[in-house]
C-alpha cells in the first residue's frame, strides 16, 4: 500500500527564493495493489508534483508518504534502491525520456545495477523478454533499435516495460497517453488495465476525464493543490458533488452529445473558500466529508458552513 | 463563394527524397462553414492548413489550385502570397502560446503588425477593444507582456489578432490541444462565435481531437497518409461513418461512460505508412480488415450520398 498522509509541497519562487508557492496541500489518499487510481486536475493543480514526490524526485515539505507503513523520505542507500525496485514512473513525453544515443537494450541494461549484482545473463534476458511480452512487444522488434527508429506508442510501451523489469508493484503514470495518437492511445490504456489485473497498483495522472473514467477504479479530483473530491470513479463521475467537478465534467467534449449552452467562462464556479484558500494557506479549508460510502467531497456549501451567502455573489460575478 | 481546393499536392524536400505530405486533396468549404479536419500525426492535416497560407518555406507546391472567393491564391510563391496573407486568409498557428513576441507588450505588437500590413492602427483601436471584451479579456492585456498571461489568455489574444482584419478564411491549427478542458471549451466556442459575428467567413479547424470537432464543426474531413479518406456533415459522419479507417478511429475513442471493466475498446493495429515512399493503391490497406486485391489500385474520392464523399472500394 502506497499512502500519502497529509503530504504537502511548497516551492520557493522568485529571485532569492523569497516567495512561496503551495503546490500540493495536505494530499491524503492511498493506492493499493491491483487498482488504478486516477489523479485528475488542470495544469498547475499539483498533480505532477504529487507523482514526483512519490518517486522521490522532489522532497515532501509537510506530512509524509509511506510504502507499507515506512516513511519514504528516510530511505537511504540500499533501502532507497529497494524502494525503486518496487515503485517506478513513466512520463508524458516518450521522445525526450530516452537518451538518443543508447539502443533500447542498453537502456534496459542500465537497470541491472539497481537489481543488485548476481544477475546471470540468462536470467536477465528472460526478465527482459517477459517485460517486453507483457507490453505486447517482441525483443527482436525493439531491442536493437535507437529511440528515433520507434514510434511514440512503441517508445511508451518500452518505457513501461523498463519499469516492469524490476519487481515493480506501483507505477506512477504521468500523462503517458497525451502525446500518443488516437489509434494507439487506447492500446496503451488497455495495457494499464492488464497490468492492474496482474496486481500492479497504478497512479494514473491525467487531465483527460474520459480516459480516467475508462480505466480507473477510483478518481481523485485535484484543484489548486487540494483534493476537492475523491471516491469510486462511478460515484465521482456519475454523481459529482463539488461544483468544480461538475464544471469539469460539463466541459468535456462528448461524441454524441453537444455542449450545453451554459456560461462560456473558463473560470471555475468557485466554492466560497476559493479566494481565501489561495490568498493564505492557513485560512479556512473545508474538511472532506463522506457524502456516500467512500465518496469524499471538500466543499463548504454542502453542509452549510459557508459564511453568509458569498457563494451566490461569486456565482453572480463569474 | 467560399474555398475550392482542387487536387492539391504539396511535398517536402528532404535529403532522402520528397515527402509527399499532401497527395491530391480536393475539397470545398462553403461560406459560413466550419470544417473540421482530423487525422493522426503525420497525416498531412497541418500541411494542408499551412499550405493554404504558405507559411513554411520548405514546402514545394507540386500541383493543384486553391481558389478563395473567386481569387486564385498564388500558394506556390511565398512573396506573392504576402498580399493575401492575414487579410484574405489568416491562421491561428499551432502552439499559439509561443507565437507572441516575448519582448513586446501585446498592444505594441499589434500596432506593429497592423502597420506592416499598411493599416493605420488607430482605425482598429475601437474594434480591437470590442473584440477583446468579446472573448473575455480586459483592456489592460494590451499593456502586458505575453509572459504575464496564462495559456488560455494568450490563445485568445492570438485569436483576436489573427481575425482582426476580417479574413475570408481562417485556419485554426491544433489550437485547443495544449489547453485544459474548461479553457478548451471556451476557446472552441469562441471560434463559433467569431463565425457567427462574421469576423471570418469560412474556417478550417485542424485537430486530432474528433470530439472537439463534433462540438463545433459543420462538416468533418478525415485524412489518412496525405489523402482524404472521408468527408461528410458532422452528424452524418458520426452516425454513419463509411470508410473503415473512420469507423475504427471513432470506435477507438474512449467516450464518457465507456469503462475498461465493461467494454474493452480496441486501437488500430499497425502504423501509418511512410510518406517518403507511400505504397501504391489505398494507403490504409495494410491496416484495413476489409482489404483485398482490389485495394491495390487507388480508390477515387467520390460522393456516395449527398455531401458524403469516401475513398474506399468497399463502400458501394
Amino acid at each position: 500500500m502506497l499512502t500519502l498522509e497529509r503530504a504537502s509541497k511548497t516551492y520557493r519562487i522568485g529571485a532569492f527564493g523569497g516567495g512561496r508557492l503551495v503546490a500540493v496541500r495536505e494530499a491524503d489518499f492511498s493506492v493499493a495493489q491491483g487498482e488504478v487510481v486516477s489523479l485528475i486536475g488542470e495544469s498547475g493543480s499539483g498533480k505532477t508534483t504529487i507523482g514526483r514526490m512519490i518517486l522521490r524526485l522532489i522532497s515532501v515539505n509537510g506530512g509524509r508518504i509511506t510504502l507499507d507503513g515506512e516513511d519514504i523520505a528516510a530511505l537511504r542507500g540500499p533501502a532507497l534502491r529497494a524502494y525503486y525496485r518496487v515503485v517506478q514512473g513513466v512520463f508524458q513525453d516518450p521522445f525526450s525520456s530516452f537518451n538518443p544515443i543508447f539502443k533500447v537494450d542498453h537502456v534496459f541494461s542500465l537497470l541491472r545495477g539497481l537489481l543488485g549484482g548476481g544477475q546471470a545473463d540468462d536470467g536477465w534476458r528472460r526478465r527482459v523478454d517477459e517485460a517486453l511480452a507483457s507490453v505486447g512487444l517482441e525483443g527482436g522488434q525493439v531491442l536493437h533499435k535507437y529511440p528515433h527508429q520507434l514510434s511514440g506508442g512503441q517508445l511508451q510501451r518500452v518505457l513501461i516495460a523498463r519499469a516492469l523489469l524490476l519487481d515493480t508493484r506501483f507505477l506512477v503514470a504521468d500523462e503517458i497517453i497525451s502525446m500518443l495518437d488516437a489509434s494507439t492511445r487506447i492500446d496503451v490504456l488497455n495495457l494499464l488495465g492488464d497490468l492492474k489485473a496482474r496486481g500492479l497498483g497504478i497512479l494514473f495522472i491525467t487531465h483527460d476525464l474520459s480516459l480516467a473514467n475508462y480505466i480507473s477504479e477510483r478518481a481523485i479530483i485535484l484543484r489548486r493543490g487540494r483534493v476537492v473530491e475523491s471516491g469510486p470513479t462511478t460515484a465521482v463521475f456519475g454523481n459529482p458533488l463539488h461544483p468544480y467537478t461538475q464544471q469539469l465534467l460539463g466541459a468535456v467534449p462528448r461524441l454524441h452529445e453537444k455542449w450545453g449552452t451554459g456560461p462560456r467562462s473558463g473560470k471555475a464556479d468557485a466554492c466560497c473558500y476559493h479566494d481565501t484558500v489561495t490568498a493564505s494557506p492557513a485560512a479556512g479549508q473545508p474538511a472532506m466529508v463522506e457524502a456516500e460510502p467512500g465518496h469524499l467531497v471538500g466543499c463548504a456549501n454542502l453542509y452549510g458552513v459557508c459564511p453568509g451567502d458569498t457563494d451566490a455573489e461569486v456565482r453572480a460575478t463569474a | 463563394m467560399g474555398l475550392e481546393v482542387t487536387d492539391l499536392r504539396v511535398y517536402y524536400r528532404t535529403l532522402a527524397g520528397d515527402v509527399k505530405a499532401l497527395d491530391g486533396v480536393t475539397l470545398g468549404v462553403a461560406e459560413g462553414e466550419i470544417m473540421g479536419l482530423a487525422g493522426e500525426s503525420g497525416c498531412g492535416k497541418s500541411t494542408f492548413g499551412n499550405s493554404l497560407i504558405r507559411i513554411d518555406g520548405r514546402m514545394r507546391h507540386v500541383g493543384g489550385s486553391v481558389v478563395l472567393d473567386g481569387i486564385e491564391l498564388p500558394i506556390a510563391d511565398g512573396d506573392a502570397m504576402r498580399e493575401y496573407r492575414y487579410k484574405l486568409v489568416s491562421i491561428i498557428p499551432q502552439y499559439a502560446m509561443s507565437a507572441l513576441n516575448p519582448t513586446r507588450r501585446i498592444g505594441r505588437m499589434i500596432d506593429e503588425l497592423l502597420e506592416s500590413r499598411g493599416v493605420r492602427h488607430e482605425e482598429y483601436e475601437a474594434e480591437l477593444r470590442r473584440r477583446l471584451a468579446l472573448v473575455g479579456l480586459q483592456e489592460d492585456v494590451l499593456r502586458r507582456y505575453p509572459i504575464e498571461l496564462s495559456g488560455g489568455m494568450k490563445q485568445r489574444v492570438v485569436m483576436v489578432i489573427s481575425t482582426l482584419l476580417d479574413p475570408s478564411l481562417l485556419i485554426a491549427d491544433e489550437i485547443t490541444s495544449a489547453l485544459d478542458v474548461s479553457s478548451q471549451k471556451a476557446v472552441a466556442q469562441t471560434l463559433v462565435q467569431f463565425r457567427d459575428e462574421g469576423f471570418v467567413r469560412a474556417m478550417i479547424v485542424v485537430t486530432h481531437d474528433v470530439s472537439i470537432l463534433y462540438q463545433i464543426a459543420d462538416t468533418l474531413a478525415i485524412m489518412y497518409a496525405g489523402r482524404l479518406a472521408e468527408k461528410a456533415p458532422t452528424e452524418e459522419l458520426m452516425e454513419r461513418p463509411l470508410h473503415p479507417y473512420t469507423r475504427l478511429l471513432i470506435s477507438s475513442l474512449p467516450e464518457m461512460g465507456v469503462r475498461f471493466a465493461d467494454a474493452r475498446l480496441a486501437g488500430i493495429p499497425g502504423a501509418p505508412p511512410s510518406l517518403l515512399n507511400p505504397p501504391t493503391g489505398c494507403r490504409f490497406r495494410t491496416r484495413c480488415p476489409l482489404a483485398d486485391a482490389e485495394c491495390e489500385t487507388q480508390p477515387p474520392f467520390v460522393e456516395v450520398a449527398p455531401e458524403h464523399a469516401v475513398a474506399c472500394w468497399k463502400v458501394a
